[in-house]
């Protein structure tokens, strides 16, 4: 009896291999583990990637983390955090200690081709900004020459910083940390005038501060910083994977599906769409090498996208960010999922 | 030393292997296969990742534009210089806070290694709880210390404590008055070349006279007073042709002057405040291996305490203390490495940014490691020069 | 003429005073030139301006409970802090409900290192061998759980003082018989042997081990096949360990160039062989001499664990760096990093006040002989 289950097992195990277009070996490798190792911010930036007291990761970032989880698994708790600095994140990538980097990491040309990286999607257009103390009365940019500005090392923004002060003919002080963690404590302290980052990481970080009102956040925005997931060049497989998953929180909030509704959706919708995305039509699932559920399992246990950014930056939480940028097309933003079809 | 190669003439019913000689042969050779087959696989590995992650190998990266500021810089340096020249920088910034530090270092170091023997209580137990508390905190916590507890809580620019000289200090670093040279004043840089080339003349004189005819001159007073007074002389003569430029406190920041970073003053303080407490052991350590005979000598010719220090012990000290002395300010450079914590932009932490900035890792840290190495290549083979050139003096 | 010389009468000399009790101690010690009583008064006056204003700080304006920075008193310490975040000083975050596994794990090793330092304690070396051998494996069950029914705890999540403890403890017991090992090669007679070990131990003792260290992290996973991949705590382990084998073998080399030639050719006369000349004969002489440089070295491999913060691990060091950015307690920088220096200055300070009493001890016998 068990022999034959058995059998047929590794008969089914064979023709799903067959059937399926090409074996992902970071797949492979990520179903032998159990678990995905997920690269998130090491020094933690609330609302993106923080860790309590007992080891346990939310926000964001890692909220797309555990919906590749679910995918594979159809348990999104299968995720091992990778704790990474921004200088470790790519060589942790490249030398495959970590399956997946989502890291708030802006996705750039260099980084896309001569790093051996693939981005796989934008889930967070950003922009580099300034904040600054409310006492220093100054509001634009433009009046910040001479200034000293404490930056984080090994980000695109040191570079931004660099060619914007020189676009506009003014001179600055640039003081350089190792981690997020010792520039603010600098910027905080009254090192710099100015502290700059992602727009979403100075929203972020001020929510840590003592008197968040005491410090502004300046109008301009100096760079177009598209952050998003990126695996490994060359496993294009795996990368399929991670860019669909997070089209399904997309599509499913284009569609109306949360994850409050999803059961029922499942059971009833007429919509093609609809019925697509979750796997009741259509062998998706099949085609990325995952199970027919696998959105399904997704939008149930994290959900769609605009459940994902409400919950961790929308205007309910202490980052309060709008929107924007970030809204669905049909809204006027810039998220938009390929079809599902 | 003979250890291995115990001499074997009895060829006769041993066996190869019983061999000292083809023993240590089989060993060395099994040896370099073992490493060279673990260089091969290590290096097979690395090119096989870089290939198949697409990342371009080589140096050329070099020489293109590094695009990003470094905050305090030697030589004249901005985003559009080339990664060599960032390199460049970051050494040179390595360079100025070592040398600072092993200065300032050596002065702390032997006036609390002398307070340690003082024959004053109270001086010489001060000058111990200093060592045992400063030797055994480590030296990151220590520059994080300086960094974010002693000059983190400065005040802002706008309330700048004023110093002496027109000189102010704040969170954004200490500010001195720059002196701006004016038309005229490089004759008085011209008298200190010639005051110094009379002095060493002086010297040289002074020394053959004392070998020839024992008879001492007062070179250390005469060559100050040299040095001193011929410059100054000329200085005022020509009218006083040095201005300074003062440090102007304004609502948000300190303009103009001369500006020590705090990231560098923190630098300085911690790796000479660290470093010095070694420094006051050795040179406890020397004081003590003299003789206490040589002591009695000196007394007994009627030297006083400074002489019986300054012409008796301290030499002979120095020899005892030299070797020690030199790991001392290797460790205080190595040390400058961790400036990457406080944000001082010191070789380390610039070859850290350019590594993220290209991406180019193995070349970033052979670099990194072929500079450090040469660096302390260099000092040991010039302390070891100086070493042999005091050792000689003995008779 | 017919007067002879006599010795004219000596000056009467006032009695002796104050040669003996706290006045004349003073007076001797303190005050016995006029520099000498200056630079007393500068030293009492420095003194004061800055060990007074501490202790009020420390201890009289001290906040000793308290649940945030707002409970904290103006002008003092806030010791609440530490108090409330000291299982994350001690364990990182290693889970509340398994710290008595490292508890457990320190208990047992106390309880075994005792014996080694009783005076009358027969086979000392051979029970420290043996303790060598079974210790870290137990340990490392307690520490890393997943058998015997103990909950897994990742790696990623030890920190505070443990973390310190567990990096110094394997860089101690790895760095010592790697060290013997290299100073060994250094002075073979194999020319091979001997350029191996010297390029290593300069190579090494060339760089700044943060260098070490980020090589570690960031290039060692380029250097092994794909999908391999090595922890990082473990990574860490072994650039401390090999970092500090280097200096140590600097020290075992500077005991072995201290035995006299005729102990090697006594040994090689008697026919031992190259080992067991070096175990029965040279190392126990060389090591007992070089003693007090071996704890040093210690020492500085003690301190040098706190690098490991630089590459992402929470030592104790990094643990009270963690702590000052927390928001509850923001701008409380002082009293974190005091607490952790404290930490590190008990046991440095207790390895060199050992170190000095074996010195003293050794230098006796050597007296005695």
């Amino acid at each position: 009896m068990r022999i034959t289950t058995l059998a047929l097992a590794g008969a089914f195990a064979l023709a799903g291999i067959g059937t399926a277009a090409a074996a992902s070996p970071t797949l492979e490798a990520v179903k032998k583990n159990g678990f995905v190792r997920c690269g998130v911010n090491a020094s933690g930036l609330p609302g993106f990637a923080t860790v309590d007291d007992q080891g346990n990761w939310s926000g964001f970032d890692v909220d797309f983390c555990k919906a590749v989880a679910a995918a594979i698994f159809g348990d999104a708790s299968k995720v091992k955090y990778v704790p990474l600095s921004a200088k470790e994140r790519f060589t942790a990538l490249q030398s495959g200690e970590i399956d997946v980097l989502i890291r708030n990491t802006t996705w750039t040309l260099a980084r896309d081709t001569a790093l051996g990286l693939d981005f796989v999607g934008v889930n967070y257009y950003d922009g580099q900004g300034f904040m600054v103390p409310k006492a220093l009365g100054v509001k634009s940019a433009l009046e910040l020459d001479g200034a000293s500005v404490c930056v984080q090392t090994g980000t695109t923004t040191e570079r931004n910083l660099a060619d914007y002060f020189r676009k506009h003919n003014m001179k600055y002080e640039p003081v350089v940390f190792e981690s997020s963690n010792e520039a603010i404590a600098a910027f905080q302290a009254g090192r710099c005038d100015v502290f700059t980052t992602d727009r979403s990481g100075l929203y972020a970080e001020r929510t840590r501060f003592s008197n968040p009102d005491d410090w502004v956040i300046l109008p301009e925005v100096i760079s177009k910083e598209p952050l998003g997931p990126v695996v490994r060049h060359g496993d294009n497989e795996w990368g399929d994977i991670v860019r669909w998953v997070f089209y399904a929180t997309l599509e499913a909030e284009e569609y109306g599906v949360t994850s409050g509704n999803v059961d029922e959706l499942r059971a009833n919708s007429d919509d093609p769409a609809v019925r697509r995305l979750l796997g009741v039509e259509e062998k998706f699932g099949e085609y990325l090498g995952l199970p027919q559920d696998w959105a399904y399992q997704v939008i149930k246990q994290v959900g769609n996208y605009g459940e994902i950014f409400e919950r961790n930056l929308g205007m309910g939480t202490p980052l309060g960010i709008e929107r924007g940028l970030n809204d669905l097309w049909t809204r006027g933003g810039l998220q938009y999922a390929m079809p599902f079809r | 030393m003979a250890v291995n190669a115990r001499p074997t003439r009895r060829r006769r019913a041993a066996h190869f292997w019983n061999d000292a000689r083809v023993r240590a042969v089989t060993a060395q050779i099994v040896l370099m296969a073992a490493l060279l087959a673990g260089a091969v696989y290590l290096v097979h590995n690395t090119l096989l990742n870089l290939e198949r992650l697409g990342v371009s190998t080589g140096f050329g990266f070099l020489w293109t534009a590094a695009g990003f500021d470094i905050s305090q810089t030697l030589v004249p340096y901005d985003r559009t210089h080339s990664y060599a020249r960032a390199f460049l920088v970051g050494l040179l910034n390595t360079f100025y806070v070592s040398i600072v530090g092993i200065v300032l270092a050596t002065i702390l170091g032997f006036i609390v290694g002398i307070a340690r023997l003082s024959s004053n209580w109270l001086v010489a137990k001060v000058a111990a709880a200093y060592i045992e508390i400063v030797r055994n905190v480590p030296l990151l916590l220590q520059l994080i210390v300086w960094y974010f507890v002693v000059l983190g809580n400065l005040p802002l620019p706008g309330d700048s404590i004023a110093l002496l000289g027109g000189a102010y200090l704040n969170i954004r670093g200490l500010f001195l008055p720059k002196p701006v040279p004016e038309p005229g004043f490089a004759w008085t840089v011209y008298a200190l070349v010639a005051a110094i080339v009379a002095v060493v003349l002086l010297a040289r004189w002074a020394r053959r006279r004392f070998e020839e005819t024992g008879r001492p001159f007062p070179t250390f007073r005469v060559g100050l007073a040299i040095l001193v007074l011929v410059p100054l002389a000329v200085f005022l003569l020509t009218g006083a042709p040095l201005s300074f430029e003062y440090p102007e406190v304004g609502r948000f920041r300190v303009s103009a002057g001369l500006v020590l970073l705090p990231e560098f003053l923190a630098m300085v303080a911690g790796l000479s405040v660290y470093t010095a407490a070694f420094i006051a052991e050795i040179v406890r350590a020397g004081i003590e291996a003299v003789d206490r005979g040589q002591w009695e000598a000196a007394y007994a010719l009627g030297l006083s305490r400074g002489q019986t220090l300054r012409l008796v012990v301290i030499p002979q000290a120095l020899r005892v203390i030299i070797p020690p002395q030199t790991s001392q300010y290797l460790n205080l450079t190595k040390n400058s490495s961790l400036g990457v914590a406080i944000g001082y932009p010191d070789f380390f932490n610039v070859a850290g940014t350019i590594n993220n900035q290209t991406g180019q890792a193995v070349e970033v840290i052979a670099i990194t490691m072929a500079v450090y190495l040469s660096l302390s290549l260099a000092i040991s083979a010039f302390m070891n020069w100086y070493n042999r050139r005091m050792a000689l003096v003995e008779r | 003429m017919a007067e002879a010389v006599r010795p004219r009468p000596s000056e009467v000399l006032p009695p002796v005073t104050e040669r003996i009790g706290p006045l004349a101690w003073l007076r001797h010690n303190l005050f016995s030139t006029w520099y000498d009583t200056l630079l007393t008064l500068v030293v009492l006056w420095l003194l004061y301006v800055t060990l007074v204003p501490f202790f009020e700080w420390a201890v009289l304006n001290a906040t000793l409970s308290g649940e945030s920075k707002d409970d904290c008193a103006p002008g003092g310490a806030c010791w609440a802090l530490i108090r409330v975040r000291f299982g994350q000083y001690m364990f990182g975050l290693y889970p509340d409900s398994e710290r008595w596994r490292v508890v457990l794990a320190f208990a047992i090793l106390v309880a075994a290192m005792v014996p080694l330092f009783l005076p009358r304690m027969k086979r000392r070396i051979a029970w420290a061998v043996a303790l060598i051998l079974w210790y870290p494996p137990v340990a490392y069950v307690l520490f890393a759980g997943g058998w015997f029914g103990l909950e897994p705890v990742e790696t990623a999540n030890w920190g505070g003082l443990f973390l310190t403890l567990v990096i110094a403890g394997v860089g101690i017991t790895t760095s010592l018989p790697l060290g013997i090992l290299l100073a060994l090669g250094r002075r073979s007679e194999m020319p091979t042997v001997r350029a191996v070990c010297i390029v290593f131990i300069e190579v090494v003792r060339g760089v700044p081990l943060v260098t070490v260290l980020f090589m570690a992290s960031v290039m060692l996973p380029l250097f092994l096949p794909p999908g391999v991949t090595i922890d990082k705590l473990l990574r860490a382990l072994v650039g401390v360990s090999l970092f500090a084998s280097a200096y140590m073998a600097e020290v075992v080399r500077g005991g072995l160039q201290a035995i006299p030639k005729g102990q090697y050719e006594a040994a090689m006369a008697l026919g031992l062989s190259y080992w067991q000349m070096m175990r029965l004969v040279v190392l126990p002489q060389a090591l007992r001499l070089v003693i007090p440089g071996i704890v040093n070295t210690f020492i500085g491999l003690f301190k040098d664990t706190s690098l490991v913060t630089i590459i992402g691990l929470y030592d104790l060091l990094g643990m009270a760096r963690l702590i000052t950015t927390d928001p509850a307690w923001l701008g409380r920088h002082a009293e974190s990093y005091l607490f952790a220096a404290f930490g590190f200055w008990v046991f440095c300070f207790a390895m060199s006040r050992y170190s000095m009493y074996v010195e003293k001890v050794l230098a006796a016998g050597r007296e005695r002989r």
